[in-house]
């Protein structure tokens, strides 16, 4: 670990030359036969992987439009070809989107299509052999499912789908990843991915009470498990104890606090993240949000509200109410989804982003605010991904970027803009999204940060920023962790509602 | 030659319409069961229609990503259109009148196509990022609608052929009457072409062409919160509990 460097800076933001081979290897660590069996996966590698892996892909294709027509679709135009922060950072050209999608396109032709049966040399189909098995492991966990390139396809193909088939075909048969398999392990034993017991967050809760009472005087709740409260607040379980998370659960806090609203979160939903999706599993992806549902129904609240966090965000926005009916618009008949949509309260949006709920009480002139407060701040705004190319926030598209912005702009003085092409439905990926936010995939994650870094030492460079703001819970562990590596303070990345925190006046209503 | 051009037609045009319907059925009844427009995405459908219009008319997309790959493919698929109207002509008598007035266009259009697949090709052949992402069959590909082209474009400056002769085979072949062809080299291997497009079109990555009015991330609208979407393998899951 103390080997891994930063990679140099591109002068100007210019292609890089193929690096073939520059990312081979091993692939992060292999989940152990305890962390798979847990959650329904063989242990190991099954001595029949060859035609399980066939057979689930056959499956997959015939459940998912998008990796039916996204693996005819592809021409090879090449337009995705410079869009992966991975590719930029590490040159390996099996980063490129279209070529860590034609690892199995190629599998894809060879079994499934004429000409690839009939001749697969010209059409680049292969067998899958264990070396390509070994190869959509290394590769496949160096995409981070942020959709940068299905922003650029002229056909819309998202490496994300094709990502999330691989990883679900590669759990089928026993080669699963340790750190996402054994989150998802920790989400269903615990109830949250840090694996945090409900008595300890319970001890978190109240010494966070104690310490916002000693910084400002007053008496802010962070309530657990009230039946009945009108609001409850999802969030990922890195805002209980993470630095810099903790800072927005106080932002959130207060916001409830100033607006007088009842909330409450829940120990047996203690987590917004759902790392089934990364894994590209619909049965954890569902099971997983059932909790948020079972959660919701129990304590009977009105409102959900999502913390933080960007996979979760897409998720809860654009999944929730097909998997666990945490939204609107079911049929009279669908007993499922009616059973919660009936108690929800159809006046606001369920489910809710946090920024949402804020942006919501300040155009109303419910908050006030002291902006001096986030005077020492140059701010900029680092767009998640997820948020950014899979999600909605208001009533209008694009609302996800306008939304926090507003909200920034609301509670500090001086903020400004990245580079364009790198922000809003173009924003890069911080590196460490998708399920690769682990140790053992560090390089990856320094060197696939380098696009956002290069813009964030020209913003730091012309405007004197020292405070990126983002609303995503792996952002900002990622971001703590590399950038120091970049030759950045780790201080200078904080969530939104840590500057709303900040600047919110508590006892002026 | 007759005969075995008109039988090469209808079996390369069966082909293209049964194997095209085919695959346009599978990717029609394969359910999307998320909901993953690429945001920011239209929240209605008319919305949704005009982002798919924008898509297949101007290549949206393909704009934002490089404009080297959106000028030459555009031009290409721009003027091919062309090239295929002006192709009307031999299908039908009365001719159109639209079709007789774009057909000094489609000259023109068809110079242009060849550029733009030169364009294209040269991009594959001389970008070492395109050019490691190539397999044969896409420089065949290139090759094949580059020989469709040049033969097409010297019948027209060079070697004319007799079109009329050409358009009584083709309304012929439209009523299962087999008329006689010119026997000339550039016209036979010009149709020849053709029909190796037709027959390869369902089996090969011009699925785009359908392909992309059946993409998730472009076709659907971004309504998850307002309306449950449910697809049929994924409603079970709830009966089953």
């Amino acid at each position: 670990m103390a080997d891994i460097t930063a990679p140099a800076y591109r002068i100007i933001p210019i292609i890089p030359v193929l690096k073939p081979g520059a990312m081979e290897g091993k692939g992060p660590f292999v989940a152990s036969d305890k962390i798979n069996e847990a959650i329904g996966f063989p242990g190991q590698l099954v001595d029949d992987w060859h035609d399980r892996a066939i057979a689930k892909m056959a499956e997959l294709l015939s459940k998912y439009r998008s990796l039916k027509v996204y693996m005819d679709a592809c021409v090879h135009c090449g337009a995705c070809s410079d869009k992966c922060h991975y590719f930029i950072g590490t040159q390996d050209p099996k980063n490129m989107p279209v070529a860590r999608q034609d690892l199995m396109r190629s599998v894809y032709r060879r079994y499934f299509t004429l000409p690839g049966k009939l001749f697969p040399k010209l059409v680049g189909a292969r067998d899958l052999t264990r070396e390509v098995l070994d190869e959509w492991y290394n590769y496949f966990n160096q995409c981070s499912e942020c959709r940068r390139c299905s922003v650029f396809c002229p056909y819309g193909i998202d490496t994300a789908e094709v990502t999330m088939a691989a990883r679900e075909i590669l759990d089928s048969v026993g080669y699963g990843q340790k750190y996402s398999n054994e989150i998802i392990g920790k989400v269903h034993k615990i109830g949250n991915n840090l694996g945090l017991p409900a008595p300890a967050l319970l001890d978190t809760l109240e010494g966070l009470e104690e310490d916002v009472k000693e910084d400002t005087g007053i008496d802010v709740r962070f309530p657990i498990d009230v039946k009945g409260a009108e609001v409850l607040l999802i969030t990922p379980s890195a805002d209980f104890f993470a630095e810099p998370h903790i800072d927005s659960l106080i932002g959130y806090a207060k916001v409830f606090h100033a607006s007088g609203t009842s909330w409450t979160l829940s120990s047996m939903a203690s987590e917004a993240g759902n790392f089934g999706m990364f894994i590209g599993n619909y049965d954890q992806l569902r099971k997983i949000a059932l909790r948020i549902r079972e959660a919701a129904l129990e304590l009977g609240v009105k409102r959900i509200v999502v913390g933080e966090c960007g996979h979760a965000w897409r998720v809860a926005y654009s999944f929730w109410n097909t998997l666990s009916g945490v939204g609107e618009g079911a049929d009279e008949t669908d007993r499922f989804a009616m059973m919660l949509q009936k108690q929800l309260d159809h006046r606001y949006r369920q489910p809710t982003h946090i920024c949402e709920f804020t942006w919501d009480l300040i155009e109303r002139n419910a908050l006030t605010f002291d902006k001096s407060a986030n005077d020492k701040h140059i701010i900029t705004f680092h767009d998640s991904c997820n948020v950014a190319r899979g999600s909605r926030m208001g009533d209008l598209p694009g609302g996800q970027f306008e939304i926090p912005r507003n909200i920034i702009r609301a509670v500090a003085n001086n903020f400004v803009e990245m580079a364009p092409n790198t922000t809003r439905e173009q924003t890069f990926c911080c590196g460490g999204g998708g399920g690769l936010l682990t140790d053992d995939l560090l390089d990856l994650r320094v060197k696939g940060a380098l696009p956002r870094m290069e813009v964030l030492q020209n913003a730091v460079d012309e405007h004197g920023v020292n405070f990126m703001a983002t609303i995503c819970a792996i952002c900002k562990a990622q971001f703590t962790k590399v950038m120091p590596i970049y030759g950045f303070d780790r201080k200078m990345v904080g969530g939104v509602h840590q500057l709303v925190s900040n600047a919110i006046q508590l006892s002026a209503k | 030659m007759n005969a075995l051009f008109a039988v090469l037609f209808y079996l390369a045009t069966l082909l293209f319409v049964v194997g095209l319907l085919q695959r346009i059925r599978t990717y029609a009844v394969t359910p999307a069961p998320l909901k993953i427009p690429t945001t920011p995405a239209p929240t209605t459908s008319g919305g949704v229609v005009l982002r798919m219009a924008r898509e297949v008319v101007f290549f949206e997309s393909l704009f934002k990503a490089n404009l080297w790959i959106w000028s030459m493919g555009w031009l290409f698929h721009a003027s091919m259109a062309l090239v295929l109207v002006r192709h009307l002509r031999y299908f039908t008598e009365p001719v159109w009148g639209w079709v007789v007035f774009l057909q000094p266009f489609g000259i023109y259009a068809g110079i242009a196509m060849l550029f733009g697949l030169c364009g294209l090709w040269a991009r594959r052949l001389f970008v070492e990022r395109i050019r490691y992402i190539s397999t044969p069959s896409d420089h065949l590909m290139l090759l094949l609608l580059i020989g469709i082209a040049v033969s097409g474009l010297l019948m027209q400056f060079a070697a004319h052929t007799d079109v009329v002769a050409v358009k009584s085979f083709f309304l012929g072949w439209m009523q299962f009457s087999i008329q006689p062809l010119p026997a000339d080299t550039l016209l036979v291997l010009h149709l020849a072409a053709v029909a190796a497009l037709l027959a390869i079109f369902p089996f090969s990555k011009l699925l785009h062409a359908p392909g992309v009015f059946f993409s998730p991330s472009r076709n659907q609208t971004d309504n998850p919160r307002e309306k449950r979407h449910l697809s049929a393998w994924a409603a079970k899951l709830e009966s089953e509990k």
